[in-house]
This record gives structure tokens, C-alpha cells and sequence, in this order.
């Protein structure tokens, strides 16, 4: 996994509230047998029409967003399906951070395990961002991993998030979960021997 | 000894270590596995150049991706073949079993763990798919997983996790007439929305809940991610292992009876602490439709759907997009509004009793000229027990067709699609947008509401039928 850094981008702004798994990446895309390539189909039918051209009013056809790296979307952002393709078509359009005022439990795990980080800020924050980038299409947001905290560049607004710190190192250092349960197999076999349910179906 | 909770005690006994500052190593009893997604993880583990850690707990199926009409012929689509023939391949090289496309076990995922008895009470369960959740209906923690998931418990048995907040929702009282385990999870939703339950992992208790049938339950906890929550729960009582007993991968003899008295112990204590209690009456709750394009956008089949000043102003804007999306105005009633597909089925209504309902109502009826119906049984044991109670001649007499097992049209990834612009009374779980292929408008029902619109080709009330 790519290690996070601080970011500096200016945002695509979705102001849409439970937006799924189903419109991020619509079922019939998740045919592919590898992880790459999911973001040329990102937010699929709300970005082209039947005929394959690109619809106009769509943020991300607009090129007053363009190399924006930082996605902002509406409450309850992620939710329905487990499909991990999801967090790869954002992280392959470029996106390293989606902010919302709140996201589903899977997608955000999701998320967490693709070096795409989940921002969960104020309901206000948020109305904050979609107001300021109705004024100017180029403001920017600055997210510190390290320290925490969001920040709309030039503005004076700022707001701390929560990340566990566990998942706080693994994104810095680039870390991966299996090579940390890998190591600790000896612990695994030994909680087999105790496990209730085990000794049930053996 | 401190009262715990019923998630507690699954909990505390599948923790391996815990991180200090982070999540608990939990150590998972089964791994289900379909075609979707698996494939990354598969490759995940032939790059790490390590084998599966436990494949006894390791089961795989085919579900997603395939067609349900002549299913002895090779798949049409060819991405939809790629990706079965990919999960047969990973199995033989991983040596999983797999109960895939001609085998008698071959089913939705989530129907085959409890008709198999993979599934009970007390494990720890999950899947690459979000309506794990199923099994929670048993007593057991299931909830659904990403890919990179699915690729730590294949290489260790044992995902990162961190502890959700519990959350019980208190069903008491009788359903009334037409009102069936559908409407109760969709009326919960429609109280607290998409989002109500994230973050918590829920145990739904209560004297309805108690009264239900297995399959019934299983309904409930399948859509509990329709709410957001990670999983639902239900403690094992004497329903539970009546429906365990015999079946093919359960314990047997002495050891079911074993177990049966560890089961009697995944209860939640009296005196333990929820981080969040909800109760409702079974008396309130009716027949529920969806109009919307979110779980959470439910209303009493007879009622109307909420004027704009109903709407916070925040969703204000997802509301207006939702009922353009779906073509019908705040305010409206949808009764008597035309629609021309019907879909029984899916991982929340497919199964025998599910079909038997269904059957039940339609007897001596027709199916209306205008509708296009699916039914479809979530295994093919549940086909062939269907075939064996007639119920195939029954709908058949109806003008219905029983197909063969898989996900068919809750999601728009095999054959079965509703059109662009159509209305769809489906008995899945999510009426999304484009869910049930591009363009196609789902509302979310029971079977016995499903059954009603399909012989009435509109919108009606169940509870103007004679119903037994």
C-alpha cells in the first residue's frame, strides 16, 4: 500500500446524501478479476448516457474540478454493497481522500485498506465546503494525516477528525494488515485449541 | 461476572489479541465465498506465495453471475462465464469446496449456509458481500467484508475489527393480517433511515420477533444493513435448533446436544447494557412499499408518500433526485399505480416458505396480463423442494414461471434486468438506482405483497384479499 501524505487539492463536490456502492460502481463492472481499472467507470450512469458521451452536468465532466484529488459528498456516503470496487474506482480516478459528514461502516473499512482516507467531518463543515466551492470553484482543502485536521485553504476553517490509531500508522507507514496477522499465526493456533465453537464441529 | 450482551458473548469468544489503541483480532468460524468478490483476494494469496489457512472454514458457491434458465449450458455473457469459471479454477488450485453451477448445493450464498447447516448459532461468519448479515438470524456475528478482507481470512482466518456499539431494536405484540417479517425490517428502516444503524451491530428481541420462523428472522437480519448496521443478531431459542436439527452439516447426537446447551447460553442477560434500545409495536407496523431509491424511503402500502416539507432541508436535494429518478410526485399515493415486473427472490425472499407464501395466495388466480414476473428459489434445494410440494404447478397455473437458483434481478449482474423506465415490485433488499439494471425503477415488498401486485398488475393492499 501507498503511504499517505499530506494532501493539498482543490475538491470534486457531490452534494447528494446516501449515495451507494451501486451508483460509485454500478454491479455490472464488477466482472474484472484484478483491481485495476474501476475508475474510467466511476459514478458510471450519473457520468455518461446510454450512447457513452459524457453528461454535461456532471461534476466530473466539469473541468473546473479537474486533478482534484480530494472527493466531497453528501451524508451516509458508501452505503448498500461490500463491493471493495468501490474505494478501487475513487482511488483509481485519482481521489486520495473522500470527505463526508458521514460514511457506512464497510465502505470505510474499505477505504481504510486501499490507502484512500475517509474524512468524516461536521454536518456543518460540510455545508461549509459545498458553499464555498459554489462561490469558487478552485478552493482548496488541506488534510493532515498526522496532525488530524481539515482545513479549507485560505479561508480560516478548519476541523479535526478521528482516526483509530492503529489504522493512522498503517496509512503513514504504508502498512497492510495480513503481514501483521501473518506474524502472529502462533497466537492463532493456540486460540484454535480453546475455540467452543471449533470443538463442537470437529 | 458482568452482564453481557448476546454480542458480547460471541464477541469475547472469538478474540484472539487486541491492539492496543486499535481493533481486536477476531477469529472467524466460516468464510463463504462467491464469484464476485473473491478473484483479487485469490491473486492476493498466489502473490504472497501462501496457501489458504483454514480451508475446512472455507466454503465457496456461485451465485452473482448466473443465469437462472438452462444453467446445464455454459454461461452466455462472457465476462459473467470469465468470472465463475475464475472461482472454479481458484478452487481447484486452493483446494475449497465449492457447490457451484450443477451442484445439487449450488445456491445463493446466503440461503445455502442455513439450509446446509454451515450456518449456527454462536460462530463468527463472513463474506465478500454485505448481506452476511442473514445469518445473524441464528445468533451468530455475520457480517459482510471487502476483498481485502476476504484475503486476510484467507491467509490467516482472522480480519482486523473494531468493536461496533450494540444496539437493540424490541418488536412486541402480533402482526396484524397481511403483515409479514418484510414489513417489520422495512418499517424499522423507514423509522430510522439508511443510515440509522451504522456503527452498531443490532440484536432484534422482542415478542414478535420470537414469534417468527427461521426464515422469517433471516429476512430481518439480512436487511439490517439496509439501516447501516455492521450486522443483526437474533439469540438462538427452541426455533432455532428445531430448524438446525438433522440438517446436513450440523453436529449430530451427542455432539448437537452439546451443543445445543452451549446455544442455550447466547442470550443476552437481563440487566445488560445497550448502547441504544429502540422499541416499536408489532400492532403498528403494515404492509410497507418503498417509493424511493434508498431502503430507508418506506411507507404503509396505504399511505402517501412525504411532502417536501416532510424532508429535512439537508436531504432535501436526495429527495426531489430520488422521485425524479423513480417519476412520482410528494405527496402521492401509490396504490393503483401500473407496474409491469414483478421479482421474487434474492438472498431476503427466497426461500421454501418465502415460494410457499407466494404460492399460497396465488392459487386459483392469474397473473395479470402486464406482468413480467420472476420467481426465483434461492438454492436448488429450494427449487426441488418447491417441485416436490407442487408449488412449481401452482404458480405455473398462475401464469408464473419457477426458474433456477441464483441472485437473478435483485442486481443487474447476470441475464435477469428490469428495463430502463419500468417499475419493479421486487421482494430484494435495495431499490437503488440502476440496482436492477440501468434505468429500472425497484420498489421494495414483501412476497405476499409481491404475489398481490402481480395478480392485480398495480399497486394494491394485500389486505384487500381473503387471506388465510
Amino acid at each position: 500500500m501507498e503511504k499517505f501524505v499530506t494532501i493539498t487539492s482543490n475538491i470534486t463536490p457531490l452534494a447528494i446524501e446516501d449515495i451507494d456502492t451501486d451508483q460509485i460502481i454500478p454491479a455490472r463492472f464488477l466482472k474484472a478479476t484484478t483491481r485495476e481499472g474501476f475508475g474510467d467507470n466511476l459514478f458510471r450512469d450519473w457520468r455518461y448516457d446510454e450512447q457513452n458521451n459524457p453528461k454535461k452536468d456532471f461534476v466530473l465532466n466539469n473541468s473546473d474540478y479537474a486533478g482534484s484529488r480530494i472527493l466531497v459528498a453528501g451524508k451516509n456516503f458508501g452505503c448498500g454493497s461490500s463491493r471493495e470496487h468501490a474505494a478501487w474506482a475513487i482511488t483509481d480516478a485519482g481521489f486520495k481522500v473522500v470527505v463526508s459528514s458521514f460514511f457506512a461502516d464497510i465502505f470505510k473499512n474499505n477505504a481504510l485498506n486501499n490507502g484512500l482516507l475517509p474524512v468524516q467531518v461536521s454536518q456543518q463543515f460540510l455545508n461549509t465546503v459545498f458553499e464555498k466551492v459554489q462561490a469558487d470553484k478552485n478552493i482548496k482543502l488541506n488534510v493532515d494525516l498526522e496532525k488530524q485536521k481539515i482545513e479549507i485553504v485560505g479561508h480560516n476553517v478548519s476541523e479535526s477528525f478521528e482516526i483509530n490509531d492503529y489504522k493512522k500508522t498503517c496509512l503513514i507507514n504504508g502498512y497492510d494488515d495480513i503481514d501483521y496477522l501473518l506474524s502472529i499465526k502462533d497466537k492463532i493456533e493456540a486460540y484454535e485449541k480453546g475455540s467452543k465453537y471449533l470443538s463442537l464441529v470437529k | 461476572m458482568a452482564a453481557k450482551t448476546l454480542f458480547d458473548k460471541v464477541w469475547d469468544a472469538h478474540v484472539v489479541t487486541e491492539i492496543k489503541g486499535g481493533p481486536s483480532v477476531l477469529y472467524i468460524d466460516k468464510h463463504l465465498v462467491h464469484e464476485v468478490t473473491s478473484p483479487q483476494a485469490f491473486a492476493g494469496l498466489e502473490k504472497r506465495g501462501i496457501s489458504l489457512f483454514r480451508l475446512q472454514n472455507t466454503l465457496a458457491t456461485a451465485d452473482h453471475n448466473v443465469p437462472t434458465k438452462d444453467q446445464h449450458l455454459p454461461i452466455k455473457e462472457a465476462l459473467s462465464r470469465q468470472q465463475v469459471e475464475k472461482l472454479s479454477e481458484n478452487c481447484d488450485k486452493f483446494g475449497v469446496t465449492l457447490y457451484g453451477l450443477g451442484h445439487p448445493y449450488q445456491g445463493i450464498v446466503h440461503v445455502i449456509g442455513p439450509e446446509l447447516g454451515v450456518t449456527l448459532p454462536g460462530m463468527t461468519m463472513v463474506c465478500g458481500d454485505s448481506h452476511t448479515s442473514t445469518h445473524g438470524a441464528f445468533g451468530s456475528i455475520a457480517f459482510g467484508i471487502g476483498t481485502s478482507e476476504v484475503e486476510q481470512v484467507m491467509a490467516t482466518q482472522c480480519l482486523m475489527q473494531s468493536k461496533p456499539k450494540t444496539m437493540k431494536i424490541e418488536i412486541n405484540g402480533k402482526l396484524g393480517k397481511g403483515v409479514v417479517s418484510k414489513d417489520i425490517i422495512l418499517y424499522i428502516i423507514s423509522k430510522i433511515s439508511a443510515a440509522g444503524g451504522t456503527g452498531y451491530f443490532v440484536e432484534f428481541a422482542g415478542s414478535a420477533i420470537r414469534s417468527l420462523s427461521m426464515e422469517a428472522r433471516m429476512t430481518i437480519c439480512n436487511m439490517s444493513i439496509e439501516m447501516g448496521a455492521r450486522g443483526g443478531m437474533i439469540a438462538p431459542d427452541e426455533t432455532t435448533f428445531e430448524y438446525i436439527k438433522g440438517r446436513e452439516f450440523a453436529p449430530k447426537g451427542a455432539k448437537f446436544d452439546e451443543a445445543v446447551a452451549y446455544w442455550k447460553t447466547l442470550f443476552s442477560d437481563e440487566d445488560a447494557k445497550f448502547d441504544q434500545v429502540l422499541t416499536y409495536k408489532a400492532e403498528d407496523i403494515e404492509p410497507m412499499i418503498t417509493y424511493g431509491t434508498n431502503p430507508g424511503m418506506g411507507i404503509k402500502v396505504s399511505g402517501h408518500i412525504p411532502a417536501e416539507t416532510e424532508i429535512d432541508a439537508a436531504s432535501r436535494l436526495s429527495f426531489k433526485k430520488s422521485l425524479e429518478y423513480m417519476d412520482f410526485q410528494p405527496g402521492a399515493s401509490l396504490i393503483g399505480k401500473q407496474v409491469n415486473y414483478v421479482f421474487i427472490g434474492s438472498c431476503t425472499n427466497s426461500r421454501i416458505e418465502d415460494l410457499r407464501m407466494v404460492a399460497e395466495f396465488v392459487k386459483g388466480k392469474k397473473k395479470a396480463a402486464n406482468i413480467n414476473a420472476y420467481v426465483i428459489p434461492g438454492s436448488k434445494q429450494v427449487e426441488k423442494q418447491a417441485i416436490a410440494e407442487g408449488i412449481d404447478k401452482v404458480l405455473a397455473e398462475a401464469g408464473f414461471e419457477l426458474r433456477e437458483p441464483g441472485c437473478s434481478a435483485c442486481l443487474g449482474m447476470n441475464e435477469d434486468k428490469v428495463p430502463k423506465g419500468e417499475y419493479c415490485v421486487s421482494t430484494s433488499n435495495r431499490n437503488f438506482e440502476g440496482r436492477q439494471g440501468p434505468g429500472a425503477r425497484t420498489l421494495l415488498a414483501s412476497p405476499l405483497t409481491a404475489a398481490a401486485v402481480a395478480v392485480s398488475g398495480k399497486i394494491v393492499d394485500v389486505r384487500d384479499f381473503n387471506l388465510n
